[in-house]
């Protein structure tokens, strides 16, 4: 699924202005953990998560995550943007929680990676 | 007669202990060098997973450490040595969802139990050496032709 069509059906918004969102993810990381994140580590994943600190992107980075949602109507700070930006990584925010965002990307086929 | 590998790339980083703004850097500049170079990227991930763990149970942990990082012709080795409380019992530490972790940390998304069993899923030869009270040395091999 393209991240423009993620954006609209999680009602999204896209953080990282000038990024591709043509680019396809069909495989969904979703956890508050970053050490989970990394030990099901599959190239090209969209992220899901609640934490909004610096660590994610990084941790994004090493995973080499495609794209992160932020979950909750949590907005991460400008730096985490603009590293993120940086590591040619998208960032998005949405209202909805965990359960909704993984549920409706399921509706979506999405596959999980765990 | 005893044939040494050649040392092709090494750089030392140095790691502060409970500093999350800078928690990860290392191993971000790791990556990028990395990425630069003609080795498999499963081998790359592994590497990055064992860097990026044990840089962070840097920062949770210890007051200081350094992060070496060689390739040779024959492996990636990254060394991580730090001063700070040391590990009592290193066999239960290996223990998947063993931590001491604060809840702080936890709400960073750290602490879970699972760096240091990620360390040894992705490297070949893992050593792990701890002196109560003065700290804690890491040593981590990952064979560019294990996955070969
Ligand atoms: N460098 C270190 N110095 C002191 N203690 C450490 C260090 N690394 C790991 N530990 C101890 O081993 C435990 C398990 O580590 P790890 O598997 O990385 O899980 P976590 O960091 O999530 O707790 C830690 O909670 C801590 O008690
Ligand atoms: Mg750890």
């Amino acid at each position: 699924m393209r991240l423009e069509e993620i954006k609209d059906i999680l009602h999204g918004t896209v953080l990282t202005s000038d990024l591709d969102l043509s680019l396809e993810v069909d495989t969904v990381l979703a956890s508050d953990g970053m050490s989970e994140i990394l030990a099901f580590h599959t190239p090209g994943a969209l992220m899901v998560t609640g934490l909004t600190n610096i660590q994610s992107v990084r941790t994004a980075y090493i995973a080499d995550v495609r794209a992160i949602v932020y979950i909750r109507g949590k907005l991460p700070n400008e730096k985490l943007i603009a590293l993120a930006r940086d590591k040619n990584i998208v960032v998005m925010a949405t209202e909805f929680g965990m359960f909704d965002v993984c549920g409706i990307l399921r509706e979506h086929n999405m596959k999980g990676a765990m | 007669m005893t044939v040494y590998s050649e040392e092709l790339f090494k750089r030392v980083f140095t790691v502060y202990g409970h500093n999350f703004d800078t928690a990860g850097e290392t191993s971000t500049e790791i990556k990028s060098i990395l990425k630069g170079l003609e080795i498999d990227s499963d081998i790359i991930r592994r590497a990055l997973v064992v860097a990026f763990e044990a840089e962070m149970n840097v920062v949770m942990y210890a007051n200081i450490g350094t992060v070496s990082f060689v390739i040779t012709d024959e492996a990636i080795d990254i060394e991580v040595a730090d001063e700070g409380p040391g590990i009592p019992d290193i066999e239960q530490a290996m223990q998947e969802g063993f931590s001491t972790a604060s809840d702080e940390m936890r709400e960073k998304g750290f602490g879970f139990g699972m760096g240091l069993p990620n360390i040894k899923k992705n490297s070949d030869v893992l050593k792990i050496e701890s002196d109560v009270g003065k700290g804690t040395k890491l040593l981590a091999r990952i064979r560019l032709d294990s996955n070969a």
